[in-house]
């Protein structure tokens, strides 16, 4: 079962991987966006570490409520929001319980993902965070290892896509042949998971 | 990498209290990042707030004052403000008559702004949009997040502004910022790639020579590469994109705008070449603005607005406006 502190330290896992991807996904965010991702999330992930050494949710919900609350207030842009809402909802989708399974986990952070979709107007294929983020919750059915590799491949899946959704998308087919940073990032996330958990 | 800043972290804190200190006029809340005309809440006026990225200024905090926005909350370099910032600048203006957003068609602007008005409804402050979406270099926007909102943004800013000066209600003053938007078009070209303070290089590689037809305002690459060409050739290029989405039937206004390192002598002899195929087309231009006014950092290039006005348009246009960038008629 997964309690509290293991949720605290997916947050420090995603805080130190951001750092250490933050110029990887600026880069990637350059070519077809504005070189903004990984300074914003560094940002984010920086305050989220922050409010939660000193708040100390008690439950995996209070951690993820907390910490998309913090994303929403600190990131702005587009990944603020979306980022903000999927641990939100996930958060409070986990409720009080003090620990709760991994399939609970999945099926909570699908409704993250699903109100992430909605909220885009995006679906699978357009080239955002979801390219990496469905298959991860389909996979963490079966193992945070697995979650861990669908994403990756989700994200390298959205290399040959055009964008549709975001600021990639004014670029048209000249957005083809480049990693999405959303995707990319949505991937870093995940990985932390695995790393905390798996 | 030469640049006139301190640590990229700091930059748009910095701008803002430079800004506080030229500008005893505005109240600028640096740590909460939210600027307010002083005078505000103005008894029975509606209040007009917009934001978005820094990298553009003067938008939009040097529009704030009489006859203009209420208050402007600037967001990180090139990233739209968070939540918490609009709900404070609304509540900052609000006199009980209700805020307008104006809000640029980016997807984190308009989440950002979108989150803020749901919170504001639960403290019963009114709250109506206007979302400016006026640039034609995006085609096709069922595959797109739709036309982004540039040039018109200007407009939309100092009509609707002079509208609500003059005490005009919530509902009215929305319906003509949605008019200002609806009757405006825009085409912008970059002449080299800007540098953002967070990346220190520029954000594509433009290789001398060249030239980005299409671009928007945050250093995002255009639809299309050519070969240089001449400010006449371009503004052929450029009048006719938008002539082509949207033929005026009346008068324009004219925005001539630099998109922040082309000198005012390359831009007002661009603006000759815009008003000859202006006039070569039949297009009647009542007004005409020419200068740094929705930039893009250090971005080489311009970009045109036009905006078709009426009668009422084209008053509230030449209403007073008191600003740190735009000042004409106090």
């Amino acid at each position: 079962m997964l309690d509290a502190a293991l949720f605290r330290r997916w947050m420090y896992a995603m805080a130190a991987a951001v750092d250490r991807e933050a110029g990887r996904l600026t880069e990637l965010d350059s070519a077809i966006g504005d070189a903004d991702h990984g300074s914003n999330l560094q940002r984010g992930f920086a305050a989220v570490a922050a409010v939660l050494e000193k708040e100390e949710p008690a439950t995996p919900g209070g951690v993820l409520t907390l910490a998309g609350r913090q994303l929403i207030s600190t990131v702005g842009g587009a990944s603020g929001p979306l980022y903000g809402t999927l641990l939100r909802r996930t958060g409070k989708e986990l409720g009080d319980a003090a620990s709760v399974s991994r399939e609970e986990l999945a099926s909570a952070l699908g409704t993250g993902v699903g109100a992430v979709a909605q909220l885009g107007g995006a679906q699978a294929g357009d080239k955002t965070m979801l390219d990496a983020l469905l298959p991860a919750v389909e996979a963490l059915g079966s193992s945070f290892g697995a979650a861990r590799d669908a994403a990756d491949a989700g994200a390298l899946a959205t290399v040959p896509l055009q964008a549709r959704k975001g600021r990639a998308s004014y670029l048209g087919e000249r957005s083809v042949g480049h990693q999405d940073p959303g995707a990319t990032s949505a991937a870093l996330l995940v990985g932390a998971l695995a790393e905390v958990a798996g | 990498m030469r640049m006139l800043i301190n640590v990229p972290e700091t930059v748009v804190a910095d701008a803002l209290r430079g800004m506080a200190a030229a500008h005893p006029e505005l109240n600028v809340d640096v740590e909460n990042r939210v600027l307010v005309r002083r005078d505000a809440p103005v008894s029975g006026k509606v209040g007009l707030v917009s934001g978005g990225g820094s990298g553009h200024e003067p938008l939009h905090g040097s529009f704030v004052g009489r006859g203009m926005l209420d208050a402007a909350c600037p967001g990180e370099v090139f990233t739209s403000p968070v939540p918490d910032q609009m709900v404070r600048a609304a509540a900052a203006v609000d006199s009980g008559a209700g805020v307008l957003f104006v809000v640029k068609n980016y997807t984190g602007d308009v989440l950002n702004f979108d989150m803020a008005a749901e919170l504001l409804e639960e403290e019963d402050i009114r709250i109506a949009k206007v979302l400016v979406n006026d640039d034609v270099a995006v085609t096709d926007s069922l595959y797109t997040a739709g036309r982004r909102g540039t040039g018109a943004t200007l407009f939309v800013e100092k009509i609707a502004g002079a509208a609500a000066e003059e005490g005009t209600p919530l509902e009215r003053v929305a319906e003509i910022a949605k008019r200002v938007n609806d009757h405006s078009r825009s085409f912008g070209v970059a002449l080299s790639a800007c540098t953002t303070p967070a990346k220190g290089s520029p954000t594509f590689d433009l290789p001398s020579g060249q030239l980005e037809l299409g671009v928007g305002i945050h250093g995002e690459p255009g639809r299309e590469r050519r070969a240089m060409m001449t400010s006449r050739e371009i503004a052929d290029f450029s009048v006719d994109a938008i002539l082509d989405d949207r033929r005026p039937t009346g008068p324009v206004l004219v925005l001539v705008n630099g998109m922040g390192s082309t000198p005012l002598l390359e831009l007002y002899g661009f603006n000759a070449e815009v008003q000859r195929v202006l006039a070569q087309r039949g297009v009647v231009v009542a007004r005409t603005l020419v200068g740094n006014y929705v930039t893009s950092l250090d971005m080489a290039g311009c970009s045109v607005t036009l905006c078709q006005i009426d009668e009422e348009l084209l008053r509230l246009w030449d209403a007073p406006v008191k600003t740190a960038a735009l000042r004409w008629g106090c």
